[in-house]
């Protein structure tokens, strides 16, 4: 048996705290499958009920920014300020705005 | 336009100067890298060691329900070496040459689980002091400059506070009972006291790595006043308990507002580090054990994968 036939892949672990929340993540961890991930999951992360549902993802298949590339990436939403509902004035007195 | 070493620095240094964090895919200098793996490492390896001392007790544990709280504990330090080995593979070491690094004898783990866990009482003594001490460490940390490292901790710290405490409980119990069993909590707190201290590292003097971890924020504050910090927690602690601090210089400084102590045995602490503490090569020989006989689940987990996968 070779030494890598032993390794398993790594998964990023997202956990939604409770219903009405998003998922965050949490960590990562290694698995040789799936179902494995979301099991070991269970057991590393969750605990002390810290969570309603468990994503798995393997961590070869996320897409991220580069943080070299941070100023570019991000720049567009720079000079948009009418984006932000503070960029218009509306009178006081006018009610539930 | 390319970006010089010196930019990609001065840049570093100020995300730590201003308290934000550095994440893994950010730039850092390879020595950052170097000491956060070797600090994060020796700390995941102390949590995966330090099952050993005490699932020592698991099987003898008086009751049902100590034992169920002992297993609980023993799987959160299992827990917070993968948390921390996480923390430790975003900074590009893989887990294989981290379990193979703690194998070697290369990367370390704390002192502390060297010596062993002669009497019962011992599991609440590690709870109590042990635990004590970590957590002094630790809540520092969750405000270190690294990100996944910080994080990690703060998942820790908050599992830590529950195995203080149910040793703090256990050794109180003991000491409502019976005059042996008090004796019992006053001989392993006597045992385990000076390697508790031991636990915060060499005095400031001699800790040549301290300043320029503390300039890139991953440590917060130095050995000593970490130490310092820990025996004014502990002392009103063992007056509550009823047990007796084994420092015969232990006493209150008026003028410093805090406690004067001894120094612990340093060269015990350096030998210990050597590899010639009561249980080195028992701890390593039994992590090597467990490794080569999980070998097969490993090795048929992956050719299940596999098959599923078709």
């Amino acid at each position: 048996m070779s030494e890598v036939r032993d390794e398993w892949p790594l998964y990023e672990i997202f956990v939604r705290g409770k219903r009405g929340l998003n998922h965050v993540h949490v960590g990562s961890l290694h698995a040789a499958d799936d179902e494995m991930a979301l099991r070991h999951a269970r057991d590393v992360y969750t605990r002390r009920n810290e969570g309603v549902s468990i994503w798995a993802v393997r961590s070869d298949q996320i897409a991220a920014s580069s943080p070299d590339e941070k100023d570019p990436l991000f720049a567009p939403a720079g000079d948009k300020v009418y984006r932000h509902p503070t960029f218009y004035d509306i009178p006081d007195d006018v009610p539930h705005m | 336009m390319t970006v010089s070493e010196q930019d990609l620095a001065d840049r570093f240094q100020d995300v730590v100067d201003r308290h934000e964090r550095i994440e893994p895919r950010d730039w850092m200098p390879e020595k950052y890298r170097k000491t956060l793996v070797r600090q994060v490492a020796q700390h995941a390896h102390s949590e995966i060691i330090g099952m050993q001392p005490e699932g020592n007790w698991i099987a003898r544990a008086p009751s049902l329900r100590r034992k169920a709280i002992l297993l609980a504990k023993v799987q959160d330090e299992a827990g917070h070496g993968l948390y921390l080995y996480s923390a430790c593979e975003t900074l590009g070491t893989s887990r294989r040459e981290l379990t193979e690094m703690l194998l070697s004898g290369r990367q370390k783990y704390s002192s502390i689980f060297n010596y062993p866990t002669l009497s019962y009482a011992d599991v609440g003594t590690i709870g109590w002091l042990v635990d004590g001490a970590a957590i002094c460490n630790q809540v520092p940390l969750c405000r270190t400059s690294y990100g996944p490292y910080g994080r990690a901790m703060i998942r820790i710290c908050k599992e830590e506070s529950f195995h203080q405490r149910q040793g703090f409980e256990l050794l109180a119990t003991m000491m409502r009972g019976t005059d042996e069993q008090r004796a019992m909590v006053q001989e392993s707190v006597d045992r385990f006291w000076w390697p508790a201290l031991m636990m915060f590292g060499p005095p400031d003097a001699e800790s040549p790595n301290t300043a320029q971890s503390m300039a890139w924020g991953i440590k917060r504050d130095t050995n000593d006043d970490l130490r310092q910090k820990f025996v004014d927690m502990t002392v009103p602690q063992a007056e509550a308990l009823g047990v007796t601090l084994p420092d015969p210089e232990l006493r209150w400084s008026e003028e410093r507002q805090a406690h004067d102590f001894g120094q612990p045995d340093w060269e015990e602490f350096a030998a210990v580090l050597r590899g010639n503490g009561p249980c080195n090569t028992q701890r390593i020989a039994h992590r090597r054990k467990a490794h080569d006989d999980g070998a097969w689940v490993r090795e048929a987990a992956v050719a299940f994968a596999e098959r599923s996968a078709g």
